[in-house]
């Protein structure tokens, strides 16, 4: 018992350093915890939501709806990047389930080309009309210049005007 | 377009710079065809759930269990084609009555109840289920194809298929009363 005693106070300044730094350690171990890869934050879910729409709140990001329904498609999409799914196998997910309209970005198959080739053609269209109306009004201009100056003095009445205008003495 | 007007009242013929004829044809071609597909996009968004009396769109349900279920199989039953999902308050009133009349109807063999979960996810879906004993077949609506089909608006909606898979009830909403459900189906049936 006394060889026992003697040996913690012989040793009493170490065990006491290894307790302080054990204490220090554990607000890192908790840390180390929270910032845990496999947990994904809020961020990485609304990367993901904000490229969706749910069906049901129609025009409302995934990110930003506040339906229970949007929260629990959010929760869904945090369980699976949990389970170390991508971010495209995720979003194939929820299109095999709920169809293409749950993408912000529709797939470049089939009639939804339409969203992407109608506005450019029809800006180029619009373009080209507005080339050929200007190309005209710069044609039909000349047509539409003022009347010689000779013309207007053979009116008799403006002549007269001009006579009786010259000849007061204001 | 001026410069031709012009022209033809100069007596002249618009045939220079009139550009190539193929060219406005095809343009005028491509107007119309995009007219016509929002026309009929227009259209169907604006017709509303399918109506009494039209025949029911055929659909195929695929259930948790990963029982099928194709309504051409059916004919001769009438089919209790119920929507609801697990976010929604309204279908939580009527999902007990719902049950119940399952269970009145089971035993006769003629009538079919088939739940679809609209835009849910499995989990939810399936604790609504149990939180309700539900015991009819329930599966998701897969690509929301059942609920385009039947242009739903939100859920609970109820479309009562006749023995010929005609339409014959669309509730929208949710049941009151187990009484109400029953009142839909009973004239369907033979005595």
């Amino acid at each position: 018992m006394k060889k026992h005693s003697s040996f913690i106070l012989y040793h009493s300044p170490f065990i006491l350093l290894v307790l302080v730094l054990a204490i220090l350690a554990l607000p890192m171990t908790a840390l180390a915890q929270d910032a845990n890869p496999d947990t994904p934050t809020d961020d990485d879910i609304n990367a993901i939501a904000s490229e969706m729409f749910c069906p049901v709140c129609e025009n409302v990001p995934l990110d930003v709806c506040g339906t229970q329904a949007c929260a629990q498609w959010r929760a869904l999409i945090g369980e699976k990047l949990s389970q170390g799914w991508t971010e495209n196998e995720i979003k194939q997910y929820f299109v095999d389930q709920y169809g293409d309209r749950v993408l912000a970005e529709p797939p470049r198959t089939g009639f939804n080309w339409l969203v992407y080739l109608v506005p450019p053609v029809a800006f180029i269209i619009g373009a080209y009309v507005l080339f050929r109306g200007i190309q005209s009004w710069r044609q039909i201009e000349p047509e539409t210049a003022p009347l010689p100056a000779e013309t207007a003095i053979t009116d008799d009445y403006v002549a007269r005007l001009e006579d009786e205008l010259r000849g007061s003495d204001w | 377009m001026i410069e031709d007007t012009h022209k033809i009242l100069d007596g002249e013929t618009p045939t220079e710079n009139s550009g190539p004829k193929w060219g406005r044809l095809l343009i005028w071609g491509g107007l119309l065809i995009l007219m016509g597909i929002l026309a009929v996009g227009l259209k169907r968004t604006q017709e509303g759930p399918v109506q009494p009396g039209q025949a029911a769109p055929e659909f195929v349900l695929t259930s948790f269990d990963g029982e099928i279920f194709n309504s051409a199989n059916y004919a001769g039953k009438v089919i209790v084609l119920n929507f609801w999902a697990s976010w929604c308050k309204p279908c939580e009133q009527e999902a007990a009555d719902l049950e119940l009349a399952w269970l009145e109807y089971k035993d006769r063999g003629d009538v079919i109840f088939l739940g679809v979960d609209y835009v849910d996810t499995e989990p939810e879906a399936l604790g609504y289920l149990t939180k309700f004993n539900i015991s009819y077949p329930n599966g998701p609506d897969l690509g929301t194809r059942i609920s385009q089909a039947f242009r739903i608006r939100g859920v609970p909606e109820t479309y009562i298929i006749d023995q010929e898979g005609i339409l014959s009830h669309v509730q929208i909403g949710p049941f009151t009363s187990l009484a109400q459900i029953k009142s839909v189906i009973d004239p369907l049936l033979q005595p």
